[in-house]
């Protein structure tokens, strides 16, 4: 099977074709045989994936399963996990299905809508599996595309505006990096990202326009990179694109782009900030925490004071990103065990929480909070679940959402405990939010007339959350299930990090004396 | 050795003496009446003339005692002309016909500018350049103004016949004094005067008025006022012509002069390029966003387009000509999918420009609509398109030379770029539900380029059917 990910990569894409050339027609059946196909689809690509998963030897740091062939003017198609990318590479297979699903009750443009979600399941597998820069690019780039068709079709009312600010402003943010990208491949020559990692950029001091550059080459291209990872994540204050896009999107689209785009932004920052431009890392460390730190606790007193559910979620993702920026930038084994953590917990959770919205959305068609109350009388199914993945945001010990803050703010601690006291703030905020949120939608008395008859979760409803609940629990118990994969090659992206920065640092030294 | 120059411009030759004989069967025979054979008769020896030269062998000849040069480069752009002029013409018939415009001196018309963007890709002299540039642009004057008419297109051709004469006088001019300062008009000859030494002042004000007079050629900021009048008023196949082969033939050319001519100092120019090609990427991208009209709309698309590809130009590499001509033909490919869309749109009859006219298209007619999105997303530069890849080839090239600036302002003007294009799918795909403003129906034609350019897009990123090769033994033979 050496070829396993390029057949989990085009699976979904081989379906879209399907749907694409040979369904025929709008009617019920035509609609009703878009989604079976593409629930079929993605259901098949996690069952691939599997063999990803349990064929991955942990121990290995390097990259597996690897396939190589040539490409264009010297790039090349190159595939191949490690344990950083594997489970993004699961999370995306696990969470796609769900989404089909979730999308059951969509009638209009059914089969486009499908082939939309097929081809950008296909571009988010391989930006986790990419092992090159252009290749990357190229799939990191390409899901703004469907993204766009999503988020303008089948959006809400201001879906034009929210669309094309996403996709300009991730646009913006992401060019920067093709030119960072062509000067790393003029300078080392390849655009291999194995070789690019062990390839040292230079970090001599430059001067430019009468100013030095501390950190020369290494600071602009991690500048570069930055201004696309940070829009992508996204980190304050540039975050201003996603409550728009996430309110404006249809639900399944809310959740893939809360539970995976959201993700490469983070990836980003692990395979190629981090240990491909260690010395300005190391320099730009401060910025980012404190960037995170005000993401954290600015992005979560917003949050208290949104009145539309959905936004209300979308800022509480950029504050729990702002933990995984923090953990990433600690460089230490806590903090990216943790903020790896946290991003795949992360998935599970938010894309839960705007499955929780869209449930009673398809019912009452607001997402306004003052719409809602005392649902638990009628649907208490629902309500047990929504306080699950309400506990989970909160960071309840026992649920995934814990063990990522707690890692990430050890790691931090270690390295800047200033920063680590203010994010602390941040859990006792996402407590006052969710919890707030929770009581005005589900408690209280059920006086709305318009609420009186809504029913609680049906069969299909229940299954779509029953994995999630699942992974949540399995996870916040057995958090060891995702450390074991990441650790060892956390470990030798560290070492190696130790190293780069202690040989820049003795360079330095030499060149002073 | 008469022959073996004649045997070096052969295939003009061959086009010519067609060009004549059309002309002169047409004349006495059905006139009017022949124009949709006689259009299809010229696509054919268009294709097969690229056929041919494509296969022919890879070695360099001269003749003309080194005026008309025939390599690898010449060929490549010839190729490219050919073929977008074939497709071009092929594509003009239904649009011509229905605006009753249909007439014979069409298809010879543009033969005759084919013949003379083929002279301008093979000289290697200042005088060929010439002849070829007035050939080219005489006949393309003639084609603006086609419908006499129509107020538009007379207005479309007299500017561009105003400008183009004013810009063929500063050419002209630049050409006069390169002779003046380096005692001779051929390339060959100019490179060795300046070789190693100093450039004389003379000889760069000259070369400064060729630049010039050839920037107005290929449509760049500053020299790009008469773009948008023409390319709006002149009848829609004309415009989509203008848009593909002619920039070919000039910016090859473009390449050629400098780097056979003063390819030993890439400096005294690179600059100038640099920044013609900034100014065009940057207006191209803002000015297009107010248009409503989608030839209009074009017309700065193609300025922003011929930036890019000037990008690679101003490298003054053997990668920067590799990655222009790479460019200038997935530009060129995407260009003759797009007007095949555009010259398609039309509602009872009478074409349509309006880009509010494409309301709600997607739900009608989805698989059109589809085509146009990759094309449109391909224009753009957004990958995973073809499109995208030209643009990475000249930032390569850009960044290898140097020119860092250059590139990230390049980038920087394709996102705001990206809004225009952006819009149209906008229109196609998320406006209000509403009558239709279009017709459905699209001649076999149209539809078939439409959906092999749009295929093109998607597919070439497997190898960009070996474009790639090609334009790198092209670029080898101009740069040494």
């Amino acid at each position: 099977m050496e070829n396993l990910l390029s057949i989990i990569i085009f699976t979904p894409l081989i379906a879209a074709l399907i749907l694409a050339v040979f369904l025929r027609g709008e009617d019920a059946a035509a609609q009703k045989n878009a989604k079976w196909l593409a629930l079929i689809a993605t259901t098949a690509t996690f069952l691939i994936s599997l063999f990803v998963l349990f064929g991955f030897d942990p121990s290995n740091p390097d990259f597996q399963f690897v396939e190589d062939r040539a490409w264009l003017m010297g790039l090349r198609y190159k595939m191949g996990v490690d344990g950083i990318s594997v489970l993004f590479v699961m999370l995306t297979t696990f969470l796609m299905p769900l989404t089909i699903a979730a999308c059951w009750n969509v009638t209009h443009r059914v089969k486009e809508y499908m082939i939309a979600f097929l081809v950008l399941e296909t571009l988010m597998i391989g930006v986790f599996t990419a092992l090159d820069l252009v290749l990357f690019y190229l799939f990191f780039e390409g899901g703004l595309i469907p993204m766009f068709l999503i988020i303008g079709i089948w959006g809400g009312k201001e879906r034009i505006y929210a669309t094309f600010k996403f996709f300009l402003y991730t646009f913006l943010g992401s060019v920067l990096m093709l030119v960072a990208m062509v000067a790393m491949f003029v300078d080392a020559g390849t655009t291999d990202i194995p070789t690019l990692l062990r390839h040292e950029f230079s970090a001599g001091s430059l001067s430019f326009a009468g100013r030095e550059i501390v950190g020369g080459m290494q600071t602009l291209l991690w500048l570069a990179f930055f201004a696309s990872f940070a829009v992508k994540m996204p980190m304050w204050p540039v975050h201003t694109w996603l409550p728009d896009a996430h309110v404006q999107a249809p639900t399944a689209g809310s959740v893939v782009l809360a539970a995976i785009l959201l993700k490469m932004g983070g990836y980003g920052f692990l395979r190629f900030s981090l240990p491909m431009f260690p010395v300005a890392s190391d320099i730009w460390a401060p910025l980012v925490f404190w960037l995170s730190a005000i993401a954290i606790v600015y992005t979560s007193l917003v949050a208290l004071a949104q009145s539309d559910m959905k936004k209300l979620i979308a800022y509480s993702s950029v504050a729990h990103m702002g933990f995984v920026t923090m953990g990433i930038f600690a460089a230490n084994q806590q903090g990216l065990d943790g903020a790896i953590f946290q991003m795949i917990s992360h998935g599970f959770i938010s894309g839960a929480l705007f499955l929780c919205v869209g449930v009673i959305y398809d019912r009452m068609h607001t997402r306004e909070i003052d719409a809602y109350g005392g649902l638990v009388n009628r649907m208490p199914a629902y309500a047990f679940v929504f306080m699950l993945f309400t506990m989970a945001n909160v960071g309840l010990p026992g649920t995934s959402g814990f063990v990522g803050e707690f890692l990430t703010l050890a790691g931090v601690f270690q390295v800047n405990s200033w920063v680590a006291a203010v994010a602390c703030t941040g859990v006792i905020l996402s407590a006052g939010y969710a919890l707030w949120l929770y009581r005005r939608v589900v408690f209280g008395g059920l006086i709305k007339e318009s609420l009186k008859a809504i029913r609680d979760m049906n069969l299909r409803e229940r299954a779509i959350f029953a994995p999630l609940v699942a992974m949540t629990l399995l996870l916040g118990v057995y958090p060891a299930l995702v450390t074991d994969i990441v650790g060892p090659s956390v470990e030798a992206l560290l070492s190696n990090y130790q190293t780069a920065l202690n040989a820049a640092e003795a360079a330095t030294r030499l060149a002073q004396n | 050795m008469i022959s073996a120059d004649l045997s070096v411009v052969l295939p003009e030759i061959a086009l010519a003496v067609y060009a004549m004989v059309a002309l002169l069967a047409a004349v006495y025979t059905a006139k009017d009446k022949a124009a949709p054979i006689l259009i299809w008769t010229t696509s054919a020896v268009f294709f097969a003339l690229a056929v041919w030269l494509g296969m022919s062998a890879g070695e360099t000849r001269s003749g003309f005692g080194g005026a008309i040069v025939d390599d690898t480069f010449a060929r490549f752009a010839k190729v490219v002309i050919l073929v977008s002029a074939g497709a071009v013409l092929l594509m003009s018939t239904e649009h011509l016909r229905r605006s009753r415009a249909l007439m014979f001196e069409f298809p010879i018309l543009i033969t005759l500018a084919v013949v003379g963007m083929m002279l301008m890709v093979s000289a290697a002299d200042l005088m060929t350049l010439y002849m070829g540039l007035e050939l080219q642009s005489l006949a393309l004057y003639v084609v603006a103004a086609m419908r006499r008419d129509s107020l538009k297109s007379t207005e479309a051709g007299l500017k561009y016949f105003v400008l183009g004469a004013l810009s063929s006088g500063l050419l002209l001019y630049g050409a006069s004094l390169i002779y003046g300062y380096s005692g001779t008009t051929l390339f060959a000859g100019i490179l060795s005067t300046i070789e190693g030494g100093e450039m004389p002042l003379g000889l760069l004000i000259g070369l400064v008025f060729l630049i010039t007079g050839l920037a107005f050629k290929v449509s760049a900021v500053p020299f790009h006022m008469w773009t948008p009048d023409v390319y709006e008023g002149a009848p829609t196949p004309v415009t989509a012509f203008f848009a593909t082969a002619p920039k070919m033939a000039a910016i090859a050319l473009f390449a050629r002069v400098l780097h056979e001519a003063f390819g030993t100092v890439p400096g005294d120019w690179g600059q100038v390029i640099a920044v013609l090609s900034l100014l065009s990427m940057a207006l191209g991208a803002v000015a297009a966003i107010g248009q409503r009209n989608i030839k209009r709309l074009m017309a700065y698309s193609s300025i922003a387009h011929m930036g890019y590809a000037l990008m690679g130009l101003a490298a003054g590499t053997q990668l920067g000509v590799q990655a222009m001509l790479v460019y200038m033909a997935i530009y060129i490919t995407m260009s003759v999918g797009t007007f095949a869309f555009i010259l398609s749109m039309h509602k009872d009859g009478q074409p349509v420009t309006d880009i509010r006219s494409l309301n709600m298209f997607a739900s009608r007619e989805p698989a059109k609509a589809l085509a146009m999105l990759v094309l449109l997303f391909s224009l753009a530069g957004v990958p995973p398109l073809v499109g995208f890849f030209g643009k990475f080839y000249v930032v390569r090239a850009a960044v290898d030379a140097g020119l860092v600036w250059l590139a990230v302002a390049g980038v920087i003007a394709s996102v705001v770029g990206a809004f225009y294009y952006l819009r149209i799918v906008f229109f196609m795909y998320f406006g209000e539900e509403g009558e239709a403003r279009l017709d459905g129906a699209m001649p076999p034609v149209l539809w078939g380029f439409l959906m092999v350019s749009a295929f093109a897009m998607v597919a070439g990123v497997i190898n960009l059917f070996g474009v790639e090769g090609l334009a790198l033994s092209a670029a080898q033979t101009l740069v040494n």
